[in-house]
């Protein structure tokens, strides 16, 4: 039952009053610092003969891009920089994400193995990488791949056909045909049927308790789905492998070596923090869950995956959603070793134009969104996967 | 015992149960349990014993620890150059500081370090600890500014290394825990104006990276000020950590004041208390207790935060070893100097951390899951 209403009085003594008094006073010192702000700005850049508007971004560049997914030269836009930028963000930040979640997890559980070897060199991997900062990190492994490795008339072949020198790493790739469309179709039909395979084996298991494997046939049908239509494609099998030559590797896809020590950098130094919060998920679920399912009869497997990650999940996954925010967000060191990413790139523009709060005002907008996204898709995630209590 | 037993036979004693205690049944437990343990052992102690002992020539038994470049360039790649550290930790620690008056910023570090020191022990958390603070900060800008008491002016953007890592970070924190009490009161505020002034904050920074708040503070704000009037960079660079820090700090105390009971602030209503007496005496001491582990995290975050201010050419302890080592005749020898800085960062950020569990133990504080 509420209290009834107290009517407003302008006194005061009314707890209203003052606190609508607080709160103009407040929001009022906010705007007048914004606008002292706005006037100073607006008067220094009319002072410096800096123009101000977002027109700058359908003028061409002017520098060149040193490495990126589409084709860049330097009489294309700001806009299309800044795109470019943005994509060589997202690359360096899913890729590290995925590898960054594989090896955290691997060391976390490691972390809690029964192997006293397993297990110290586990915690000394956390410990030594979360001790030092990224950016040391990020310098340490730029030197060593680009002053440690041989230069790329020397590489070094650790597999067939792949090529790790100073000028970064060469693989082979497919050629990109239009019959690779194909696959992707074949590999969508696939989803779709394995979607059916695992609605049939829910359906069959609550009619009957005999519970049809859900996640190999899955597998299975995805891949034989993608498999056929390759086939239905006529089979593109061209594959570009670099070849050695004299003085350089030529052909197939490289990657260089900033992207390579943003990516390392990234993914060691982030997955030492999953490991922990791994390790705290896998450690918050009580042992009598444990002893619980081994009385049931469940073997490890099941164990696994009906009673410990539901529990562990919704331990793990906040803390792994600030993880991933992080990860993009400390990929904007890249800057420090020259690899073109977003704040790169708006650095070379604000030097270039002199338009700071645009060029800083658009890499924020970049960030936000991103920020906005990931965190959207992981409480989607965390709905999901995660058990909650009544 | 007596013999009349009426036909029963004693039984002989049982052997002793299987030893658990002492090295063997440790190795049994902890190594070589099962199959697949035992196969893991061997396998890591061969890569052990394959890589340890070459480590250990290349760190110890090839290396050269005189600060001597032919020696250095003669053992190549089979020994560290720990010469590198030899001759240039003058220019790793203290940056562009000046040579002759290094000993400033050295016994300015120094007091800084110990007073943190002091300030780990629970016999000295007193009134005075404050006012000692604020007179061993203040001896510290004086002995690196110079000026006065006949010292020669050193101008801020000289100074450098790890003084400036340490000054960075403990004034930056020092400032940004104050304020992001109040962020945190005044996000859970139930004036929505105020709220919404403190989520704004909070999600904005938070939202972007640390190096697009230094660009800000270096590039943007020069022209934020009035013609002709320029604040220091440091100054700036230091308030746009101290904003950066004040941030995430507010939502880890936020945290903590969640975890509260209702029932202490109406507990606290029904004896009389204001809102700020509340939050004062009451509600402050429990949250801050539950959040110590992520609080002291987040101390150790900005620490090692500071090394990004080598982005906008200020020259910390990161910065100062891009310097150092931008010699040809060095460079060469570039890990062995980031192993050293590695190793100052790595001593710092362990200690914090340890002092992290140990207050958790000590204060009882932290949520006790046994």
């Amino acid at each position: 039952m509420e209290a009834p209403s107290k009517p407003f009085r302008w006194s005061w003594r009314s707890a209203k009053f003052r606190a609508l008094v607080y709160q103009i006073a407040a929001v009022l010192l906010v705007v007048a610092a914004g606008w002292y702000l706005v006037h100073n700005t607006l008067a220094n850049m009319r002072v410096r003969g800096i123009q101000s508007g977002y027109d700058f971004l359908r003028q061409p560049a002017g520098f060149a891009i040193s490495e990126s997914l589409f084709e860049f030269d330097s009489s294309e836009t700001y806009f299309r920089a800044f795109l470019i930028g943005l994509s060589n963000t997202l690359r360096v930040a899913i890729v590290g994400i995925v590898l960054a979640t594989l090896l955290g997890a691997l060391i976390g559980i490691g972390r809690l193995s029964r192997n006293f070897l397993i297990r110290s060199l586990c915690g000394a991997y956390v410990e030594t990488f979360r001790n030092v900062p990224l950016l040391l990190q990020l310098f340490m492994w730029y030197f060593i791949l680009t002053e440690l490795l041989p230069p790329i008339d020397e590489a070094l072949q650790p597999i067939p056909h792949v090529f790790f020198s100073k000028n970064g790493l060469q693989y082979p790739i497919p050629v990109w045909a239009l019959d690779h469309v194909w696959v992707a179709a074949g590999a969508l039909v696939g989803c779709v049927g394995a979607w059916a395979w695992r609605r049939f084996a829910r359906h069959r298991r609550e009619a009957s308790g005999s519970a049809p494997p859900v996640v190999l046939p899955a597998l299975a049908i995805v891949l034989a789905g993608g498999f056929v239509g390759w086939l239905a494609g006529g089979a593109p099998s061209a594959l570009d492998f670099p070849e050695k030559t004299e003085i350089t590797v030529v052909g197939g896809g490289a990657v260089t070596p900033e992207f390579l020590t943003v990516l390392v950098g990234l993914t060691l130094y982030t997955a030492s923090y999953i490991a922990e919060i791994v390790r705290g998920g896998i450690q918050a679920v009580a042992h009598g869950q444990h002893e619980a399912a081994a009385a049931l009869g469940l073997a490890r497997s099941q164990e696994v995956r009906l009673v410990l990650l539901p529990q562990a999940l919704r331990v793990i996954i906040p803390p792994i959603t600030s993880q991933y925010l992080n990860l993009t967000k400390n990929s904007s060191l890249a800057v420090a070793v020259g690899y073109p990413d977003i704040v790169s790139i708006s650095t070379t523009t604000l030097n270039q134009t002199g338009r700071a709060i645009e060029a800083i005002s658009i890499v924020m907008l970049c960030y936000l969104t991103m920020s906005l996204l990931t965190a959207t898709i992981m409480n989607w995630y965390n709905r999901r996967a995660a058990i909650r209590e009544r | 015992m007596s013999t009349i037993t009426h036909g029963y036979q004693l039984i002989p004693p049982r052997a002793p149960p299987v030893a658990t205690e002492g090295v063997l049944p440790w190795l049994r437990r902890n190594l070589f349990s099962d199959w697949k343990n035992a196969l893991g052992t061997l396998v890591i102690a061969a890569l052990l014993a394959v890589f340890v002992p070459r480590l250990f020539d290349w760190a110890v038994v090839n290396a050269v620890a005189r600060p001597d470049n032919a020696a250095c360039r003669a053992i190549g790649h089979a020994g560290a150059c720990w010469g590198v550290v030899a001759e240039k930790y003058r220019l790793i620690l203290f940056g562009r500081y000046p040579y002759a008056e290094q000993w400033r910023p050295l016994l300015a570090t120094t007091l800084m370090i110990v007073l943190l020191a002091a300030s780990c022990y629970r016999p000295f958390w007193k009134q005075w600890l404050i006012a000692l603070w604020v007179v061993v900060a203040a001896a510290f800008f004086v002995l690196m500014r110079g000026g006065v008491l006949g010292l020669t002016p050193v101008e801020t953007a000289r100074w450098g290394g790890f003084p400036l890592t340490m000054m960075l970070s403990t004034i930056g924190l020092g400032t940004a825990f104050p304020l992001s009490i109040l962020v945190a009161l005044g996000r859970r505020s139930r004036m929505p104006g105020i709220r919404t002034l403190c989520v704004l904050y909070v999600e904005l920074i938070r939202g972007v990276p640390l190096i697009s708040v230094l660009f800000m503070a270096s590039f943007m704000f020069p022209l934020f000020m009035p013609a002709g009037m320029t604040i220091d960079v440091l100054l700036r660079v230091q308030v746009g950590i101290t904003l950066f820090s004040a941030a995430y700090l507010a939502e880890v105390v936020r945290g903590g004041l969640q975890a509260v009971p209702r029932g202490q602030v109406e507990a606290a209503a029904s004896l009389g208390l204001t809102y700020w007496q509340t939050t004062r005496k009451i509600v402050l001491p429990q949250a801050l207790r539950i959040v110590v582990p992520a609080i002291m995290n987040t101390f150790i975050g900005t620490f090692k935060d500071t090394s990004l201010v080598t982005i906008v050419s200020l020259y910390d302890l990161t910065g100062a070893l891009q310097l150092a080592l931008g010699d040809s005749d060095w460079r060469k020898f570039f890990l062995e100097g980031q192993l050293f800085v590695a190793a100052i960062y790595f001593v710092c950020c362990f200690a914090m951390s340890r002092y992290s569990r140990w207050v958790e133990r000590h204060l009882n504080t932290g949520a006790r899951r046994n």
